[in-house]
């Protein structure tokens, strides 16, 4: 790490005891789309059991950042990340991809259930990972990871249905329980209530102060109330820079940057 | 204050001057669309309309009655029934004697000929296969309906009139006279053609049938289905899932475009040039035949394909990749079976123009005259298609209609195929 050499070593050290106590670290991220850069030197640290929130402008770099620390962007094929991003201490490009995403699931901006049942929606990463030992434990966890997602007593008659008939706050919760059936330690969110009326946004929002307590979530949003709301710490980025990240309360009531400033209160964005 | 509408701003009047013509510029066109579509449709019917015309009564044959004396002495002479014996009788002979029978005035040898000329030479046939089936009924006397010719049948069916001179119809007063005798006996009858759809090609048309020609037609689409549709989805997997994006794979795609396109005469030299003459697989067979189709197919069902695997939601390959699926789980779990009524819908259109391809099959031999019906892909065959053009190239009346016949078979073939598509493509759909 560059900046590390010439960097006080009070701050390093502060830098390091932080990093140890984050469930996931990013030091140094680069991402390239083709000549376009689109991530400058991205660094940061994301607690467990909190919920981080990334806001920013449109195109400011905040999916891409979420995209990295699945390596979703390996799908892209004129992506290239460079840096350095680890989970518990360990480089996530060491682990295999499969078992990356095993840990850390993602839950998209638009809802996007398998055109499939609602249980197999939900069981079908237990299933590609043999979680499941017989059909009674797949039951299990399908039932609880609907409960978990609050959607078990809405769909418990109907689980043969297909899981694409369910409305769009439904199936963005669908999507929640099928990536939470898996067990990961970590639930990237993109954009997840965007596509979503405020009263299934509302229901989204409280289910994630739930999940707080199982797993550690990161969240992109575009609405500053919704990062108030959900986030205890909050990363502000820029043209691709992280200009500041803190916790939530902080950053919008004390933001050192100016741009935050002009961000959250409303000057640009 | 004055008593007319209240003035509009010069935008809105400019808008309303317009309008008129707007309108009638849209009015014009939708004129036009339903021109265009009522004359394609008009073609359609008249094309129709045409072949079942010509067609429909190549589905009815007239047969006559013949009371044969089967004389024990002269099919069996050693009564030991052995079936070599009884299939080297003289069976022509003893429908020619039962015809002179029917008519005692007949002496002489032209008036013999023509009257035996009333009675296909495939009674003789017919008449062998009622002994062989059923020996006891030698030493009896059997009635049996028995294929008139050709000439009687068209007679029968109108397309001789007997007002016309008699030179220039194929059918004789004389022969005229005796079928009017025989009418009036109720020996002749008009019947459904079971024979056009169970026998092979023959030189006499009251024989001729599609049997063999649909057979072949019926093996060569198995081997084309066989090679194409798994190599072309393979292909199509490959080459959208899985390919890098380079200049390989661009030329690749560009050649599959362009293969698409090549006529489908060069595929039958390529196949004649090297499964025939390199590889020495056999000429006429529907195995080859399949292959060189299957060739053709190819690239329509590779097109196809991948449009089928683009037209599938990034969202749902997304969605299985951030659960930790593979990209093979992915592509076989979700990308595929979405796919697959796209793929098969392109697999079947590229069936059904390999279907009705004649030129590739021209090339290997499968134009030949056959006569056996092909009990695998690897017997000599015809196809549909070079069957009607064999009619279509045969000067006898009665072929003409035979060629619609067929015609409208290859038709309900094609209909049966997309029906079937669209079924199939039904039930993939509501599983989903």
């Amino acid at each position: 790490m560059a900046i590390t050499q010439s960097a006080p070593s009070s701050i390093h050290a502060h830098r390091t005891s932080r990093r140890a106590q984050a469930k996931m670290s990013a030091r140094d991220v680069n991402v390239f789309y083709g000549d376009k850069q689109a991530l400058f030197d991205v660094a940061l640290d994301i607690p467990a059991h909190h919920v981080t929130a990334l806001i920013g402008p449109s195109g400011c770099g905040k999916s891409t950042f979420l995209r990295c620390l699945n390596r979703m962007n390996d799908v892209v094929e004129i992506a290239r990340v460079s840096g350095d991003i680890t989970i518990d201490g360990g480089d996530i490009y060491a682990l295999d991809v499969v078992e990356l995403r095993a840990r850390v699931g993602m839950v998209f901006q638009k809802p996007n259930p398998f055109p499939k049942s609602i249980f197999d929606n939900v069981a079908y990463g237990p299933r590609i990972h043999g979680l499941a030992q017989n059909r009674d434990e797949l039951d299990e966890m399908v039932f609880t990871s609907l409960e978990k997602a609050g959607l078990l007593d809405e769909v418990r008659d109907r689980l043969t249905e297909p899981g694409t008939g369910l409305s769009g706050g439904q199936q963005q919760r669908l999507c929640i329980a099928r990536a939470i059936a898996v067990n990961p330690e970590v639930i990237l969110m993109d954009e997840p209530c965007s596509a979503l009326d405020p009263i299934a946004t509302a229901r989204i929002e409280e289910l994630i102060d739930e999940l707080r307590e199982h797993y550690t979530i990161v969240i992109v949003t575009h609405s500053m109330q919704q990062a108030a709301r959900v986030s205890q710490r909050t990363a502000f980025l820029h043209l691709g820079e992280l200009v500041e990240v803190g916790d939530t309360q902080d950053i919008f009531t004390n933001p050192r940057d100016e741009r935050t400033q002009g961000y959250i209160t409303g000057r640009f964005g | 204050m004055s008593d007319t509408a209240p003035a509009r701003p010069a935008a809105a009047e400019a808008v309303a001057r317009s309008l008129r013509r707007r309108y009638a510029a849209e009015q014009r066109f939708r004129l036009y669309g339903m021109v265009a579509v009522g004359l394609a449709l008009a073609m359609l019917l008249v094309l129709f309309a045409t072949i079942v015309a010509n067609g429909w009564s190549a589905f009815r044959q007239t047969y006559i009655q013949l009371e044969l004396a089967l004389v024990d002495a002269d099919i069996d002479p050693d009564g030991a029934r052995d079936t070599t014996v009884l299939s080297r009788a003289d069976y022509e002979g003893l429908v020619k004697a039962t015809l002179r029978g029917m008519f005692p005035d007949v002496t002489k040898r032209r008036e013999k000929r023509e009257l035996y000329d009333l009675v296909s030479s495939g009674a003789a046939f017919d008449l062998r296969d009622a002994v062989l089936a059923d020996p006891s009924l030698i030493g009896t006397t059997v009635r049996l309906w028995v294929p008139a010719s050709d000439d009687l049948d068209m007679y029968m069916k109108g397309y001789i009139s007997a007002d016309s001179p008699e030179d220039e119809r194929r059918i004789s007063d004389r022969q005229i006279a005796r079928i009017e005798a025989l009418r009036a006996q109720g020996r002749i009858e008009t019947g459904f053609n079971v024979g056009f759809f169970v026998s092979g090609d023959s030189r006499e048309p009251e024989l001729a049938g599609i049997a063999g020609a649909l057979l072949g037609s019926l093996w060569t689409m198995l081997v084309v289905l066989v090679l194409s549709f798994p190599l072309g989805v393979m292909a199509a997997i490959y080459l959208e899932e899985f390919a890098p994006r380079n200049r390989w794979t661009d030329i690749i795609e560009v050649n599959i475009n362009n293969l698409a396109a090549v006529p489908s005469i060069v595929f039958g030299l390529l196949g004649l040039a090297v499964f025939l003459n390199f590889f020495g697989l056999p000429r006429s067979a529907p195995m080859v035949g399949g292959m060189v189709l299957a060739l053709m197919t190819l690239p329509t069902v590779i097109i196809a394909g991948r449009a089928a695997l683009q037209a599938v939601p990034p969202s749902i390959r997304e969605a299985a990749l951030g659960l930790g699926a593979s990209r093979m789980q992915m592509v076989g779990g979700h990308v595929l079976p979405l796919a697959m009524p796209g793929m098969l819908t392109g697999a079947i259109i590229g069936m059904a123009r390999a279907l009705g391809e004649t030129a590739p099959l021209l090339m290997i031999g499968m134009v030949a005259f056959i006569v056996d019906l092909p009990k695998g892909p690897l017997d000599p065959a015809t196809a549909l298609p070079v069957q009607i053009f064999l009619w279509a190239d045969s000067p006898e009346r009665a072929f003409v209609e035979r060629t619609s016949a067929a015609t409208i078979v290859l038709l309900m073939f094609l209909i049966c195929m997309n029906l079937g598509a669209v079924l199939l493509r039904r039930k993939f759909e509501k599983r989903w």
